[in-house]
């Protein structure tokens, strides 16, 4: 080998892994000064608006499907012996025409109001190689507690639109990872990639006043104060409607809602 | 085929770091779901980077062509990049362009692996070229060119849908324009030069390359758009024709290649129509 082909080799393979470290650190860098914005804005947030205990509302309801439901797909788990769990996919839930895993929020009329971020955390477990809640609501800043429950190991990756995005492993009987959310964004995707199947949704909010509609296609937003208000029920294939509603003090209304199949 | 299983079975990211895997470099993890695909790609590509290594050094070590020598140390510079690419697709989770560039260098080294052995063959080291001047306008040499430039746009196409950074229907337009050059291509080789042995064959083989993409491009697009537009995940008929369809996508763009190399060995164009009338004229006084 002549004596500059092999000064060229080393110069390329050095330039290669300059690269790489620097792409290495940069990311760290970046994770680190994500994490400290989130510090800052938690520590300077405003204080939460008063709100008077005894005039607040409810808001519930009933979200149904128009029309025949599609059949729930079957989900193959045969590529990881550890997944035991229900071979059903949950991206739309029907039982008796009503509607499971609607995220519905209030979407306007809150105005300037701020809001305290609540101090206990949201569980997200891994269970039967699925994410259980399938929808998950969660106020931005407030800690996600994610677990695992398979003897197997799971990456969980948020692929968000405005959050930072990340992906990280998390083997068998490992400590729960803790994470939070700076920015609003609703129907935010989190996937596993060793088992493609696994999805759900984060809902991120800034204000308290949201709910999933459960089995029964049932939700309830409590503690409102009086106001005219947009409520948005969002779907994950179904897309998002909205309603308006006005409550007086102690009020409760109902406000249900229906989705028609996609076409 | 090994990336191309990676990306069809959705497990780009199922290893989160990179150039470790699980904090290891060659400690075999735990065998299942994504990491199978990932872990082995993975595995695939460090071997592929020590066997260019080899090659190179062998290359330099005892070959006399230079232009050679530079070529395998190209490939390895390829191989090198490659590998970078891939790294970032990991850390930087996937943008579409670098994605689509760790799948289109994939491609370019595997052309240069290809004309590397096509080079060292015996048959191009012995072999008297047997050369025929091509007067047609555009000359052939001409049309394979920009049969691999047409194939190259195809390659960052698909690679971008495939990488969801952009729809499907520019892929499938520029599929119209590929079969029309290629063909063209392919039709002028074996109609004029089909008695030059080096030229029919890859012509037929790349007529042939192009046929099969088509049915298996048509295929995927069933499988993946059409019928599998909601699957809860990937599923074998989609998996199976869009890693078919992007291993005959690679050896297309390659007999491509092999029949540009050819061309300009065997029918290349009249000096005369190579260098302008002034050229000749200063050169000749």
């Amino acid at each position: 080998m002549n004596k500059k082909t092999s000064r060229r080799m080393i110069s390329v393979s050095t330039l290669a892994c300059a690269l790489l470290l620097t792409v290495a650190c940069n990311k760290k860098e970046n994770t680190e000064q994500s994490n400290n914005n989130m510090s800052q804005t938690a520590a300077t947030a405003p204080a939460a608006t008063p709100i008077d205990p005894a005039t607040v509302a409810t808001v519930n309801g009933t979200v149904k499907f128009d029309g025949m439901a599609p059949k729930p797909a079957k989900i193959d788990m045969s590529q990881d012996p550890a997944c035991k769990g229900m071979n059903e996919a949950e991206n739309v839930v029907v039982d008796n025409g009503d509607l499971a895993n609607v995220f519905v929020y209030v979407k306007d009329g809150l105005g300037s109001r701020t809001f305290d971020v609540p101090k206990d955390e949201v569980v997200l477990d891994q269970s039967g190689c699925k994410y259980h809640p399938h929808m998950l609501g969660v106020m931005a800043g407030q800690t996600v507690q994610i677990k695992n429950d398979d003897q197997t190991t799971h990456n969980i990756h948020p692929t968000p639109k405005d959050n930072r995005e990340w992906n990280e492993s998390q083997p068998p009987a490992s400590a729960p990872l803790e994470k939070s959310f700076a920015r609003e964004e609703i129907m935010l995707p989190v996937k596993c990639n060793q088992h493609p199947w696994m999805k759900m949704y984060i809902n991120v909010v800034k204000s308290p006043f949201y709910a999933v509609t459960d089995k029964a296609g049932k939700y309830e937003i409590k503690g409102l104060p009086p106001g005219d208000y947009t409520i948005a029920f969002v779907h994950e294939k179904l897309g998002e409607q909205d309603q308006k509603v006005t409550v007086a003090p102690k009020d409760t209304k109902t406000v249900d809602q229906s989705f028609k199949a996609a076409e | 085929m090994a990336g191309a299983l990676v990306t069809s079975n959705d497990a780009g990211l199922s290893v989160p770091d990179w150039p470790t895997s699980f904090g290891y470099l060659v400690k075999v993890p735990h065998f299942v779901g994504g990491i199978r695909y990932e872990w082995s790609h993975r595995m695939v590509a460090g071997t592929l980077v020590s066997l260019t290594l080899a090659i190179a050094i062998w290359t330099l070590l005892v070959e006399r062509r230079r232009w050679l020598r530079w070529l395998a140390v190209g490939a390895f510079c390829t191989v090198i990049a490659q590998a970078i690419l891939g790294g970032l697709t990991v850390l930087l989770f996937q943008p579409p362009a670098v994605s689509t560039a760790h799948a289109t260098v994939a491609q370019t080294f595997f052309c240069i692996a290809v004309a590397i052995a096509l080079f060292s063959g015996r048959k191009w080291v012995e072999e008297q070229p047997r050369i025929e001047f091509d007067q047609r306008r555009p000359s052939l040499f001409t049309l394979t060119l920009l049969s691999i430039f047409v194939l190259y746009v195809q390659l960052i196409l698909g690679g971008m849908f495939r990488h969801h950074g952009m729809s499907w229907w520019p892929h499938v337009l520029n599929a119209v324009i590929v079969s029309f050059v290629l063909a063209w291509t392919a039709v002028r080789a074996l109609s004029v030069y089909s008695e030059i042995e080096a030229v029919r064959r890859p012509a037929i083989l790349m007529l042939s390359l192009l046929i099969t993409q088509l049915c298996l491009g048509f295929t995927a697009f069933l499988t993946r758009v059409a019928w599998g537009r909601n699957a809860v995940q990937p599923e074998l008929p989609m998996v199976v024709s869009t890693v078919a369809h992007v291993a005959v996508g690679a050896l297309l763009l390659a007999a491509t290649m092999i029949l540009s190399i050819q061309v300009w060995r065997h029918v290349p164009v009249a000096f005369e129509e190579r260098v302008s009338r002034e050229q000749r004229d200063a050169s000749a006084a």
